[in-house]
């Protein structure tokens, strides 16, 4: 009986994985392509506090994680407002600010919660419910992505000229945050809003080192992001270890392999990436 | 294609922060089958007055009209080149506003993209990714992707800079194509020799500086009030001009 009950838990942990890591992985391919590493990484820090305010009250974390990165949301747009200082400066000081409230509540005597799940994840934990609803959110994200697709690709390929095409490179990059915020809350019950991060850019830059077209590049992302899910948890299982960490860990090592096998001439694209991994 | 096309700016003042106008004063009107060379140093304008033609930028006073649709070819350095895209890819955007998202570009858009690039001379390029082209190349793509999108009104931001011989004579006889088509076209360009071939010279240098037919309009005076410092005078008189630039980067406005 014990033994179904895990084979349950497991079965519900590999699915929401691969799924979590399919929507990563494509959605990824563009936050790399429209520059956006330091949003995602923002986004999925500043959104500490709305999950240790769900776990103190008893709420489910997907409506903290909602609620969270729309708080984050807002502040990070505020800083990155101010004119008074640099943008990412000001977007560094609110995001440290949220992180640390948020540790400071996930922290305080009696929350129920373990700080660890909420920054690392916790796969193992997830209910049938959660398993649903974070299919919902993958399968809208996926589709707004093919919704979206010419749009993003007009203000990724050539913002001058993207208008007069027919797509407004602010509302894609507004769909992209919006969409970076979905897979965001999607994602943090699984592998935890550190590392998160980590299942959004690696397999998305692993795919630009390897796919030659754009189509490939996400069908690439969205599998190794789905590999990275599974191989993470397999490998959590096998070494006793934490499963967020792992798929993390799979997630940059797919990413490195891919770095070391990329020809030579495609520098000009490891330099994007490199670029876009040294702002998160 | 004539008729409606129609390129107009009656005392257009615009700029990208309120109460501190990047261009004034702008003021000028073109028909079916008309091209103007826009003239200017960096930072003149050139950029801000194609902004504003386009819808991106609000006029804060007078107005400007596009009638028969706009394309934009911007300079080819502003793409992309590690986007993973081919020529043909680039060329088939210009279709993407009529395509809706669930469907595949239609198959007469897809002959229209090989037979644009076809007509600026990359028939045997199609499959080459937009990146690997050379400056020239590239800016024949850019220019194919406007042909697709078989717009009246052209606005070319300098599309002879950093260009081969070749590509140039190309990109020439296909902008005079299009104007005998009755294509409006604006080109925005820093070759005050080559201003003189279009119909009208159009002078920038944070407001309009002159707009004429080239034989009158490009004089020593004109030309000094639009370049300032940066004009070379050859030869004493308005014909042997050039103008010596300083960094020719990745200028905004």
């Amino acid at each position: 009986m014990k033994a179904l009950a895990d084979t349950a838990l497991l079965q519900r942990a590999l699915v929401e994985l691969v799924l979590v890591g399919a929507a990563c992985g494509a959605l990824g391919v563009w936050v790399v392509h429209l520059r956006h590493a330091y949003a995602a990484e923002s986004l999925a820090h500043a959104m500490l506090p709305g999950l240790a305010l769900a776990a103190l009250a008893g709420v489910p974390l997907l409506l903290g994680a909602g609620g969270g990165v729309l708080g984050a949301a807002a502040l990070v747009f505020l800083a990155a407002r101010d004119r008074r200082i640099d943008s990412q400066a000001g977007v560094a000081v609110a995001v440290t600010a949220l992180l640390g409230l948020g540790a400071l509540l996930a922290l305080v005597p009696g929350a129920p919660a373990r700080l660890e799940d909420l920054l690392f994840g916790d796969p193992l934990g997830i209910a049938p419910a959660d398993l649903a609803v974070a299919g919902g959110l993958v399968a809208g994200v996926l589709l707004a992505l093919a919704v979206t697709h010419r749009r993003l690709a007009l203000a990724a390929f050539d913002a001058a000229a993207a208008r007069s095409l027919g797509a407004s490179p602010a509302h894609a990059e507004l769909v992209l945050l919006a969409l970076l915020a979905v897979a965001i809350v999607a994602a943090v019950q699984g592998v935890g809003n550190l590392l998160v991060v980590a299942l959004l850019l690696a397999p998305a830059a692993a795919a630009l080192h390897l796919a030659r077209s754009l189509p490939a590049q996400l069908a690439l992302g969205a599998a190794l992001g789905a590999g990275s899910g599974a191989g993470g948890l397999v490998l959590s299982l096998t070494l006793e270890v934490a499963a967020g960490a792992s798929v993390a860990l799979v997630a940059v090592a797919i990413f490195a392999l891919a770095g070391a096998l990329a020809p030579r001439r495609r520098a000009a694209a490891r330099g994007s990436v490199v670029e876009a991994l040294g702002g998160a | 294609m004539s008729g409606a096309i129609h390129l107009e700016a009656r005392g257009l003042t615009t700029g990208y922060m309120p109460g501190a106008p990047a261009l004034s004063g702008v003021d000028f009107a073109l028909g079916a089958g008309r091209a103007v060379a826009v003239l200017g140093p960096n930072g003149g304008g050139k950029t801000t007055l194609f902004r504003a033609l386009l819808g991106e930028l609000e006029p804060m006073d007078g107005s400007c009209t596009v009638k028969g649709g706009t394309a934009y070819v911007p300079q080819t350095e502003r793409a992309r080149l590690d986007f993973p895209v081919s020529a043909f890819d680039v060329a088939l955007m210009g279709a993407y506003a009529r395509t809706p998202w669930w469907r595949r570009v239609a198959g007469a858009d897809r002959a229209a993209a090989r037979e644009a690039l076809a007509r600026v001379g990359l028939a045997e390029r199609t499959r080459e990714r937009f990146g690997a082209l050379s400056g020239g190349q590239r800016q024949r793509v850019l220019i194919a992707r406007a042909l697709v999108q078989d717009a009246g009104v052209l606005l070319l931001d300098e599309p002879f800079a950093g260009v081969d011989a070749t590509s140039q004579a190309r990109i020439l006889a296909v902008l005079d194509e299009l104007r005998a088509e009755g294509r409006v076209l604006a080109v925005s360009t820093h070759d005050v020799e080559q201003a003189r071939r279009w119909d009208r010279v159009l002078c920038l240098n944070a407001r309009q500086v002159a707009f004429g037919p080239p034989a009158e309009t490009l004089t020593t005076e004109v030309l000094q009030e639009t370049y300032g410092a940066e004009l070379v005078v050859l030869d004493g008189r308005a014909r042997g001009v050039a103008v010596h630039h300083h960094d020719h980067g990745h200028h905004q406005a």
